[in-house]
């Protein structure tokens, strides 16, 4: 068969790296204007530190390294940026320094840069604190804005399971900056799926997983969806595009499997909270689905099985 | 070349350029399990080494009396009474150790460095060079197990060999001294290894290309 190649001009897609990752910030916007307001200046100063540490680490490692700096792609400005609204509002400056570091640095650089990593950065770098300093990460404290109180800590509504549906809804319960607010978090797939940077598949399947795996194992399933991070997971993590399957059918296994992980962890394991460890463990089984629902090439027929 | 020459070339292939643990990755669950301090990975190291030099010599010495289809059996059996011999000592004289190495004393015997240096060299060559090789692979053991517990206790536990370092404020990353903390460590040392090594030949490679 002869292939021609040919030459420009090409048509050119406006859809550029940038680009996606600015419609990812602007999908992070509401979450993270909420949290901050519900938290205060401890939030601001927090979210500050860890986007300006992953944005750094990312343009030290590649001027050493002698890469083509890309910093202004916006990765690692996201990288960041959820890497904060993953701590608890209260956390230690440090915290979100090594964490930001950590997942730009050691997840997403030393494997070869954006499209390389096999897990998500930020998700990564929360399990790795998360197994390193576990008080700083689950005592958390109530948004001052609904008690008008200086600051209440509280355990998560996840391990206590006594808050009222509408305050998990609107965000007044103890949780990290990101994940307190469905509506803010709603507002954001809204903008994320209008904008058609992600598609319907995962942050839906993964949702709906959860709802009915906690159904079937005895716990609450509105009560599942609306506490912890699930929502936050499914819309921002989970559908990073690095680190889930190319095809529709492989997304909505990938996202079924986290939320299996997820209400397994949550019912019958010693943490409170698995949408960290059900990504993870997700995200590396995503090779795995692609090879075997690898994407259909266009033109190109099902081969016809020989009798 | 002088017999004393390749001697100290045998010792000094071990501890750098066939490092069993950064070159060859041999023994990597002794290292990943005991280096969550300096003085684990000290004391793992002595023993493997002692076991090394020893079987290393006693199976070189037997070496033409032990039938090919039984070597293997026959260097267990070697090996394991040198291993028996350290365990019963170490319990005898620094019981703290041996209770912090646990199982992983009496598994030295499934060592694969002490296997592979007794199959490759010791079955080979004289008592001499394989006592040496046995010294040298023996020391490069001690030496990446001392540098990962060192490490992994420096950012676990705030200290070295025990002694506080980092001072009282310091909060230690847990997840160092954990087990996912030693693949981490162990792989981030072995791609750092592998960059020094690389970087040195590509300036030999150059030096050469200029001299010619």
């Amino acid at each position: 068969m002869n292939l021609r190649i040919s030459t420009a001009p090409h048509i050119h897609h406006p859809v550029t790296t940038q680009r996606l990752m600015i419609y990812v910030l602007l999908a992070l916007l509401p979450t993270t204007a909420v949290g901050i307001y519900a938290f205060g200046l401890p939030a601001l100063m927090l979210l500050a530190i860890s986007c300006v540490t992953a944005v750094l680490s990312e343009f030290l490692w590649q001027k050493i390294a002698k890469k083509r700096v890309l910093i202004s792609d916006c990765s690692a400005l996201v990288t960041g940026l959820i890497l904060g609204l993953n701590l608890p509002a209260n956390a230690p400056w440090w915290l979100a320094v090594i964490g930001s570091a950590f997942a730009v640095l050691l997840v997403k650089q030393l494997f070869g840069g954006l499209g390389d990593n096999f897990l998500n950065p930020a998700m990564a770098a929360r399990a790795v604190l998360l197994a390193s300093w576990p008080v700083h990460m689950t005592s958390f404290v109530l948004p001052t804005f609904f008690s008008g109180a200086d600051a209440v800590t509280g355990a998560t509504p996840l391990a206590t399971k006594s808050a009222q549906l509408m305050d998990l809804f609107m965000g007044n319960i103890p949780g990290t900056i990101g994940e307190v607010s469905k509506v803010a978090i709603l507002l954001g797939l809204l903008i994320l799926l209008f904008t058609r940077t992600i598609t319907w598949h995962i942050p839906f399947t993964m949702v709906a997983s959860v709802f009915v795996f906690s159904w079937l194992f005895g716990a609450d399933p509105v009560y599942a969806i609306l506490s912890g991070g699930v929502l936050f997971g499914a819309v921002f993590m989970a559908t990073d595009y690095v680190t889930n399957p190319m095809t529709a059918s492989g997304k909505m296994i990938y996202a079924a499997g986290i939320g299996l992980i997820i209400a397994v962890i949550r019912q019958f394991g010693a943490y409170p909270e698995g949408v960290t460890y059900g990504i993870l463990l997700m995200n590396i089984a995503t090779p795995l689905i692609d090879r075997f629902l690898p994407q259909k090439i266009y033109g190109r027929q099902k081969e016809v099985k020989k009798a | 070349m002088s017999e004393k020459m390749k001697l100290g070339k045998v010792i000094s292939n071990g501890i750098v350029t066939e490092n069993p643990t950064f070159r060859l990755v041999l023994g990597t669950c002794p290292t990943l399990a005991v280096t969550t301090s300096a003085i684990n990975g000290l004391g793992m190291g002595a023993a493997a080494t002692f076991v090394l030099i020893c079987s290393n010599l006693v199976i070189s010495l037997l070496r033409n009396f032990i039938p090919d289809k039984v070597r293997i059996p026959a260097f267990i059996v070697v090996i394991c009474t040198f291993v028996t011999m350290v365990q019963l000592l170490m319990q005898a004289f620094i019981p703290s150790l041996y209770d912090a190495l646990g199982i992983f004393i009496p598994l030295i015997v499934v060592n694969c460095i002490i296997l592979a240096r007794a199959e490759a060299f010791a079955s080979k060559n004289g008592p001499v060079a394989s006592a040496c090789d046995g010294l040298g692979m023996g020391i490069g053991f001690t030496v990446a197990l001392v540098i990962l517990g060192s490490i992994r206790e420096l950012i676990g536990n705030g200290s070295i060999f025990g002694m506080n370092v980092l001072g009282a404020s310091y909060e230690p990353m847990l997840l160092i001294v954990l087990a996912s903390g030693g693949f981490l460590t162990y792989g981030l040392m072995l791609g750092l290894f592998n960059l020094i090594v690389k970087k040195s030949e590509d300036k030999k490679k150059r030096k050469e290309a200029e001299a010619a």
